[in-house]
């Protein structure tokens, strides 16, 4: 239902707005840049998908400011401000690495220490026990006597 | 008429799922062999009713009853036949009707294939699913009705999605929801191992064929998605990491580590508990999956519309099921017990390894996928965690797995030894590293990542290859023909299973090294050139449809420096006037050593348009890959031990000894 | 007992999953918080809708509570909250300033014509790069300026009678002094 209302407000919005065309770069380099950055920033209006590949009319504008910066000797980091300025981190899909995003970040590799740690920790305890010493074979044959001899007992003796 | 039918039909299904569940929970408990038996039945039954209600919707799509509000809001009377019958499916309610189904299919197939179990566990596996069956009904009757009608009727519908409008996209949910669906199978196993309070080599050897079946629908399901998006979104990309994909790759990743876990069960009696905790873990994951797409507390293209009230269902239904497991297994478990030991170096480490290493990559990927949900529940703000971060994350982790998986097979149970492990793979190791130093030239120019990616898929091969050789040698038949016919189904399908996966990653490793895009405005009679190919637009023409408009581009392909043509890729921009919305069609030349890929952007003035060109070498080795990963496992479900010839003379034989005595 | 205890954290892990979900029911995934609040709004100068040869910039606001509401004769929402705007202005709680977002100046004014006028006046974005710059994403957005230039609050979508209620009127009060 959202989609259908999104759909026809583009519609609606392509006829009314004045949209600036989009003019790729003369320099592949630039666009090369743009592509690379535009793959880590997040469209806002879209569901979920990156601005280098939303048609939506916002992306489109973002594309063109971000290449104007590029072609402007803008460094990556400093586009990357630039639309987190505006934007909050919530357009990058690359989250930095602050306080609340520690755990995110370190996470993983703490996960993977303690399943290691877990794992060395069961391979220590279930070591197989060392081979049982070689049997007596008298013994072994009076055992084995004695066990036929119970077997004869009357049935309701009780037998394992 | 037919809708009201089918709706009854729900309700009938619904009283049946329940019975099933409280019969058969109540004859386990008291050992009375009529009620367990009844609830054979009685899940036969639903089943029929769950089809019958399945049939109902989808004969009010195909014969476009726009009486129905489901109907009216995703078909259209112009829509294709094919995609009438696949719009059953393609909205939040039908495709809760078809999980439904597949549950009760699946509940019909244990039902049938379960006579060789002991009866009391028949009996609660039965349950237990009779339950989960009459969860979901329940939350389709009460939020997510599909047969609520229009009334008066819409003249005419509003079609369906035209990203649903794909033959691709037709199949993908059926097999996903085969696939999550399954791994209710074994989580009723687990559920009733740990009411029975016993768990051993003979309820893993029961639940495998059932796990594994479903891991190879998942694997499929996810495949043609990941195919899917390749094809039609117009990107060329195949994976996104976005949170709906990321539901339905922690479940396979828990049901592969699960398939694992049960060998080791099934051929050495231990591992018992992580067994049993995967299978709890890998539905509830499906579960939790359910909740995360259609409860809208993550931002999706697949995200259904959603509705709190459903979220709050979906949501107090994890609490019972998952919850209520979890909490079984944390009073149950301790009792299961050990199981036998093992050494350091043994195949069993070799695959515990594998199941920790698997169960941390899920965990990381849980982790990145919910991550701005828990900081914005913790009102710390909203960040997104995309692609850079899930890429640099997993690879290093499933890279040491793959690097096992090729060693694994080669190791004894309970004691191996290094050195001997080293004297039986030598040879596969060398020529795995001096192929991955070799290859990336031949493939293009130099680049570590791609020899260590290659170097990991060659490594599974030659390894494969090695352990083939070995069992050949040893095999005690006369001909080479004998001899393959006398190893077991289940190590080839093993063995071609990770033959999958080293296709899969080659696929992946090649694609990201070495493909080639540009991104540019042509003009009719233009030319580009790229991965040694040449691209010539020769205009556009429009091309009507049967339920849309499209505007149709044509490009010669030829080698490059050749004339003779040997490719004409036709991509669209289509409109689909109902539903408002312009699709791309990308004209893609599948190869198997490369794809060319054409899109069509947006019209420029002058007749130029927008164009993307793409060349991606082995991109289909990717899904290749998983089909063969899906083989592997299929192969290895039909081996002979599974079969079910034999009839259970067991249990009356115990009965009369006992009543001997 | 330590042994036994380990079972049960599965469920622990589980429980803490339900509470975090049960939170983000409440949540919208999808709006995205301004960077700006307690920061300066930025500068800018653009021309006036209604006179394209004078120019507005927001420093001309400085000593003034005001908001800045972004709208377009194309934004449908902003149908839904112009009345509220309208007589807002008309109660003169609050002098309001439109940003006129990509739009062609024609139709703007028409628009203002056909459905009110509650602006101070409004300024001309046609390119959007002043929306850019504010952040804006949707429209319609409107922005709470205090006298230093600060921006205070912002409103993401229609001003609806609740958050005029609740948050606006009583944050200009406030901001007042």
């Amino acid at each position: 239902m959202r989609a259908l209302v999104a759909a026809l407000l583009l519609a609606f919005a392509s006829a009314a707005f004045a949209q600036a065309e989009e003019v790729a770069h003369p320099d592949a380099r630039v666009e090369a840049r743009l592509k690379e950055l535009g793959e880590e920033l997040r469209c806002l209006v879209c569901q979920n998908q990156t601005i280098a590949d939303s048609a939506a009319p916002l992306a489109q504008d973002l594309r063109n400011e971000i290449r104007a910066q590029i072609a402007a000797g803008r460094s990556d980091a400093e586009i990357r401000a630039y639309m987190v300025e505006r934007y909050g981190d919530f357009v990058l899909y690359k989250p930095p690495f602050k306080a609340s995003t520690a755990l995110l970040w370190v996470g993983p590799f703490a996960l993977l220490a303690l399943g290691l740690g877990i794992l060395a920790a069961v391979l220590a305890r279930r070591r197989a026990v060392p081979a049982p010493p070689a049997p007596d074979a008298d013994a072994e044959r009076a055992k084995i006597a004695a066990l036929l001899e119970s077997d004869r007992a009357p049935p309701g003796a009780s037998k394992g | 008429m037919i809708p009201e039918l089918g709706h009854f039909a729900l309700v009938v299904a619904l009283a049946l799922a329940t019975a099933q569940a409280v019969l058969s929970f109540t004859g386990a408990a008291t050992g009375r062999m009529a009620l367990m038996a009844t609830s054979r039945s009685i899940a036969i039954g639903q089943f029929l009713f769950v089809a019958g209600a399945f049939a109902a919707l989808a004969y009010s799509f195909v014969t476009s009853d726009f009486s129905v509000l489901n109907v009216a809001e995703h078909s259209n009377s112009r829509l294709p036949a094919h995609y009438r019958f696949a719009a059953t499916w393609g909205s939040h309610e039908g495709s809760m009707l078809l999980w439904t189904l597949m549950l009760a299919g699946w509940t019909f197939a244990v039902a049938l294939f379960s006579r060789h179990l002991p009866e009391r566990l028949a009996a609660r596996v039965l349950g237990v699913m009779g339950l989960v069956s009459a969860g979901f009904i329940l939350f389709i009757l009460l939020t997510s009705n599909p047969f609520e009608r229009l009334i008066p009727a819409a003249e005419e519908g509003r079609d369906l999605n035209p990203l649903l409008q794909d033959p691709g996209m037709v199949v993908h949910p059926p097999m996903l929801y085969m696939g999550y669906v399954g791994f209710s199978v074994v989580f009723a196993f687990a559920i009733a191992a740990l009411l029975e309070g016993r768990l051993d080599a003979a309820w893993a050897r029961w639940s495998r064929p059932w796990t594994t079946a479903a891991w190879c629908f998942l694997t499929v399901g996810i495949m043609m998605g990941s195919a899917w998006a390749y094809y039609e979104l117009g990107w060329g990309g195949w994976w996104f990491w976005d949170p709906v994909e990321n539901a339905s790759f922690m479940p396979w990743l828990a049901g592969t580590a699960l398939i694992h876990s049960l060998a080791v069960t099934e051929k050495r009696g231990t591992f018992r508990s992580w067994t049993v905790l995967l299978a709890i873990v890998a539905f509830s994951l499906s579960l939790v999956g359910t909740f995360l797409v259609r409860s809208g507390v993550l931002t999706s293209v697949h995200a259904f519309a959603t509705d709190p009230r459903r979220g709050i269902f979906i949501l107090l239904f994890l609490v019972v099921v998952v919850g209520g497991s979890l909490a079984l297994f944390a009073w149950r478990a301790p009792r299961v017990g050990l199981g036998s030991a093992f050494s350091p170096v043994s195949r069993e480490s070799f695959l515990l390894a594998n199941n920790v290493l698997l169960a941390v990559a899920l965990a990381a990927v849980m982790l990145g996928t919910l991550y701005p949900l828990f900081l914005d529940a913790l009102h710390l703000g909203k960040i997104s965690v995309g692609p850079p971060y899930f890429d640099a994350v997993f690879v290093p982790l499933m890279a040491p797995a793959v690097f096992l998986m090729a060693i694994g097979p080669v190791a004894s149970w309970k004691r191996a030894r290094l050195p001997d492990l080293w004297v039986r793979l030598r040879w596969a190791f060398g020529v795995a590293v001096a192929a991955a130093l070799v290859l990336p030239f031949v493939l293009g120019r130099w680049s570590p990542l791609v020899a260590f990616g290659l170097w990991l898929g060659l490594w599974v091969v030659t390894s494969s290859v090695a352990q083939l050789a070995q069992r050949l040698r040893t095999a005690p038949q006369a001909t080479l023909g004998a001899k393959l016919r006398a190893q077991s189904l289940s190590w080839y399908g093993m063995t071609l299973a990770h033959l999958g996966v080293a296709v899969f990653i080659f696929g992946v490793t090649v694609v990201k090294g070495y493909e080639t895009e540009r991104d540019l405005r042509m003009a009719p009679g233009q030319h580009t050139r790229i991965g040694g190919y040449d691209f010539e637009f020769k205009g556009t023409r429009e091309v009507p449809g049967p339920n849309y408009t499209a505007v149709e581009g044509t490009f010669d392909v030829r080698h490059a420096g050749s004339a003779q043509v040997i490719r004409t890729l036709h991509p669209q921009k289509r409109t689909y006037p109902v539903a408002g919305q312009t699709m791309t069609e990308a004209a893609i030349d599948w190869g198997i050593t490369r794809d060319l890929y054409v899109s069509l952007g947006e019209p420029v003035d002058g007749g130029a348009w927008g164009v993307r060109v793409y060349h991606k070498p082995f991109v289909d080795w990717i899904w290749g890959g998983c089909v063969v990963m899906a083989l592997g496992g299929f192969l290895a479900l039909s081996d002979r031990r599974y079969r079910f010839a034999r009839a259970p003379s067991v249990p009356a034989g115990a009965a009369a000894r006992a009543a001997a005595r | 007992m330590m042994r036994a205890l380990k079972f049960g954290i599965p469920l622990l892990v589980f429980a803490a999953l339900v509470a975090f979900f049960a939170v983000g029911l409440t949540r919208d995934p999808r709006e995205v918080p301004s960077p700006f609040i307690g920061k300066p709004a930025p500068a800018f100068t653009l021309t006036q809708l209604g006179a394209p040869e004078r120019v507005f910039t927001p420093e001309e606001m400085r000593g003034k509570v005001w908001l800045l509401n972004v709208w377009a004769s194309w934004c449908v929402s902003c149908r839904v909250e112009h009345p509220l705007l309208v007589d807002m202005s008309r109660k003169r709680l609050v002098p309001i300033v439109g940003l006129d977002y990509k739009d062609k100046r024609d139709d703007g004014l028409q628009w203002l014509a056909k459905h009110g006028d509650p602006y101070q006046l409004s300024a001309y974005d046609d390119e959007g790069k002043v929306g850019i710059d504010y952040g804006v994403y949707g429209v319609p957005e409107t922005f709470v300026i205090d006298k230093q230039g600060i921006i205070r609050y912002k409103q993401i979508g229609p001003i609806t009678q609740e958050a005029l209620e609740k948050t606006i009127l009583p944050l200009v009060k406030k901001l007042d002094g």
